[in-house]
């Protein structure tokens, strides 16, 4: 068993790995992604100030243009924002909660999607019809909106100073609660499929109890699509959230992502200060677009109707 | 020749006076109330002071002159006559008489109202005759006749019909019929008030004064979001903006179709310390209070950079302070209000002498929505004393629960800005440095600062009459006050104002635009 989904993932590795090779566009994204990732992931090491020491800022340096330009720095590559801090730093920074909100809250929707897909599915029933009926009245509304909801039910139900601590979190949950209905959907459309399927009779005959038939049969084998959302899901998590903070109810400007950076640089565009927006917002393309690209990469390899 | 030309300046002159225009004032808030008793609240102070008047008015420099008084005198240290002006008609027609004055003072002293300010050390107003009232005072008044400037008069027959013979209880969200509908002696009749949408004036062709401008038309438009409000200005739907944010105000003086109009406020912005309590509340430091220690505060105004928060946080739109009034205020002079330039090191010796070689921790509350660039100025604030080992752990929040906590003493130091309504130092002095009492004394001292001596200087200064005398007083509390540290005065703050080429109008420093200045060419 063992070996054979052993040699199963290394053909499926060799299989993804010859249509990678095929697609410059796809090379080009992964190693934006890389490039984004990898700055944020080591931010503390590579960022060449530390923004949020607040030791290290000089208010003197406040509004440095861009190095190339006349009253540029070569100390400040992207310039400085309004407090002196260097703003390819807090780009890194940035990055940073922007990533790692977006990543936990799509491993909180599919964690999520995933296992209501699953029951829904394999068991049928009246439970279905519930859960499919709360994943259509989701969808009626937008993603944002149900962020916005929970975001404003915390603020309500949380002290101030308890809310800033725990915005990161609550933006995760926001975010995968407000993303759960595609994995779901999936799922269970997989699940209905798959368990009619032989081997899950046969593993029912033999007794198997049914969580375990969900966990060790029909789980690995709705995982391709599931992937495949995940990814796309990763990029849309990432807008959602800057959008939240860009209109304010997402991380305080303590800890600021990408979208609380352009916020924060919005009030300054028409003063003449465009760097202090328009370079998170570049940083938010850039990553955001590769991650699509692979993503949009993985769903064609993954498909076999369209190769 | 020269006849010629005086002749044609005359011409030009008279038809200017008569060529009617509207101005359109844009501006950040809507006001709160038409009550002119209602609400102390600058917004409504300024645009109701087109509307009621009070028995004395400023001129443009900030003296007082007769408005619906036209003469008084002292009868007795603590007895004023006033002469009131003949002949004055309320818009809706009917005579102001001393009734009125005496009615007013009845409405404003109200509990319900917040501005009984004005009208302190006033026992009572008798009505002698028709023309002449007398203020009974409850000790001698250095600065009555500034605090009556924002004491407005409402016409008691009015009030009375219209049932609003009781002050607007704003907090319990009342309306009444003056809450509405104004009806003053001033320059201005309000047509219209949308609120959050625009006010109408039109001038009144009663009052008994003269325009000096030629607006006899006025719609005045609150604007919330800086953005839209420059935009107006430059789409030209507006002819004049006040409260502008600091980033933009460059671009506005680089725009050929517009001119900004500089001046400053009596305001200042600074930093309080909690000197009171045994123990402060946010910080590391457990068992004693460090703001007691003269050093350590002395250390928090060496590590402070003025000239960089003016440069680069307030774009050159503060003037860097040591004191705690600002220019124009009576008690400033420039040569006890210099600053010293930033000393991280001096300031490290100074904890280090106080016995915080490695700095502590403490609580900074600031409002967000309040002063010109608040919660930048505090952020940048944390970053120098930073710099001297001092962590401060920043909590912006909007005015209205800022300003809670900070009067339950909930703070280790706190940001505030303090408007000078009277323009004489006394009223800094008594609100923010003369020990707590439960009444005027003390009210905004939040950091319970007790110091015998300035209290004494204080007290003193009330009932002083000598002028000589009094500004020694004035001078020495002002001074005793920067010595010891006992805040951290951070700048007093400008005010701009950008308008069309060819509006002009005065500079006012309480930031409160009077269109009877303006006029529009």
């Amino acid at each position: 068993m063992a070996a054979v989904a052993g040699w199963l993932r290394r053909a499926w590795a060799h299989d993804l790995a010859w249509s990678f090779r095929r697609s410059p566009v796809t090379i080009l994204a992964a190693f934006l992604t890389l490039v984004c990732v990898g700055s944020a992931v080591f931010a503390p090491w590579v960022a060449p100030h530390s923004p949020f020491d607040s030791a290290t800022l000089n208010l003197s340096d406040g509004f440095t243009p861009p190095s190339w330009t006349e009253k540029g720095s070569s100390k400040y590559l992207l310039g400085t924002d309004d407090q002196g801090r260097d703003v390819l730093s807090t780009i890194m920074y940035g990055a940073r909660i922007s990533l790692g909100v977006g990543l936990a809250a799509v491993l909180f929707s599919a964690t999520l999607g995933v296992s209501l897909g699953l029951l829904s599915g394999y068991l049928g029933g009246r439970l279905d019809a519930f859960i499919m009926r709360v994943a259509d009245i989701q969808l009626s509304f937008p993603a944002i909106l149900i962020a916005l909801l929970i975001d404003g039910m915390t603020r309500i139900a949380l002290p101030r100073d308890m809310h800033d601590q725990l915005a990161v979190y609550v933006l995760v949950l926001a975010i995968g609660v407000s993303g759960w209905v595609q994995y779901a959907r999936t799922v269970r459309g997989s699940t209905l499929v798959e368990k009619n399927k032989e081997y899950v009779q046969a593993a029912r005959v033999i007794g198997r109890h049914p969580l375990a038939i969900l966990l060790h049969h029909v789980l690995p084998n709705v995982t391709g699509p599931v992937l495949v959302i995940a990814t796309i899901h990763i990029a849309t998590a990432i807008i959602t959230e800057a959008t939240l903070s860009f209109l304010g109810v997402g991380v305080p400007p303590t800890q600021p992502s990408l979208g609380t950076l352009i916020r924060v640089g919005n009030d300054f565009l028409f003063s003449g200060e465009w760097w202090i927006t328009v370079f998170p917002g570049a940083a938010l393309i850039v990553l955001v677009l590769s991650v699509n690209l692979l993503g949009d990469w993985l769903r064609d390899a993954l498909n076999p109707k369209l190769r | 020749m020269k006849l010629r030309h005086l002749l044609a300046a005359a011409l030009i002159a008279g038809c200017a006076t008569t060529q009617a225009a509207t101005l359109k004032w844009g501006a950040q808030n809507d006001i709160l109330t038409l009550d002119p008793h209602s609400q102390n609240h600058a917004t409504t102070h300024g645009i109701l002071q087109h509307t009621y008047e009070g028995l004395v008015r400023y001129t443009k420099d900030f003296q007082v002159e007769p408005s619906l008084a036209t003469s008084w005198q002292l009868i007795s240290p603590t007895q004023v006559r006033f002469i009131l002006r003949k002949g004055v008609k309320f818009h809706d027609g009917s005579p102001f008489t001393a009734d009125d004055v005496v009615f007013s003072y009845g409405r404003i002293i109200q509990p319900q109202g917040t501005n009984q300010i004005y009208v302190s050390g006033v026992k009572e107003v008798k009505k002698i005759d028709d023309h002449t009232v007398d203020l009974i005072l409850s000790g001698p008044n250095p600065v009555l006749l500034r605090l009556l400037v924002d004491f407005r008069i409402m016409n008691r027959a009015w009030s009375v019909k219209n049932k609003s013979e009781n002050v607007q209880n704003y907090v319990a969200k009342e309306e009444s019929y003056a809450s509405r509908n104004a009806n003053g002696t001033g320059p201005y009749l309000i047509k219209l008030w949308e609120p959050d949408k625009r006010i109408v004036f039109a001038a009144n062709p009663a009052w008994w004064d003269k325009l000096q401008g030629n607006a006899t038309e006025v719609i005045y438009t609150p604007i919330k979001a800086d953005a839209t409000r420059i935009a107006a200005l430059l789409s030209g739907d507006v002819d004049i903006v006040t409260d502008l944010p600091t980033q933009d105000v460059q671009r506005l003086r680089n725009e050929p179709k517009l001119k900004v109009l500089d001046g400053h406020e009596v305001r200042t912005i600074f930093i309080g310390m909690d000197q009171f309590s045994p123990e402060l509340k946010y910080s590391s430091v457990k068992g004693k209070n460090p703001f007691k220690d003269m050093r350590v505060r002395k250390a928090l105004n060496l590590a402070v950079d003025r000239e960089a928060i003016k440069r680069v946080t307030m774009r050159g739109l503060s003037i860097p302070a040591a004191i705690m009034v600002a220019p124009g205020v009576h008690g400033h002079t420039p040569d006890i209000d210099k600053v010293s330039p930033a000393d991280v090191e001096g300031a490290k010796k100074l904890l280090a002498e106080a016995g915080y070689p490695n700095g502590f921790d403490f609580g900074l509350d600031c409002p967000n929505n309040r002063y010109v660039n608040d919660e930048e100025i505090c952020q940048a604030l944390v970053g120098m004393w930073a710099r001297i080992g001092l962590k401060a752990k920043l909590n912006a929040q909007p005015m209205a629960t800022f300003i809670q906590k900070i009067q339950k003493f909930d703070h280790d130091a706190y940001m505030l800005g303090w408007g000078v309504a009277t323009f004489d130092g006394l009223y800094t002095l008594q609100s923010l440095m003369r020990t707590k009492t439960t009444g005027a004394d003390g009210s905004f001292n939040l950091g319970r600062i007790s110091d015998a001596k300035l209290d004494s200087l204080i007290d003193a200064m009330k009932t002083e009459t000598d002028v000589k005398k009094r500004d020694a007083m004035l001078r020495e509390a002002l001074v005793a006050t920067r010595d010891n540290y006992y805040y951290v005065p951070l700048h007093h703050q400008l005010r701009p104002w950008a308008m069309k080429k060819n509006v002009s109008t005065v500079h006012k420093a309480d930031d409160r635009p009077e269109s009877r200045f303006a006029r529009i060419d």
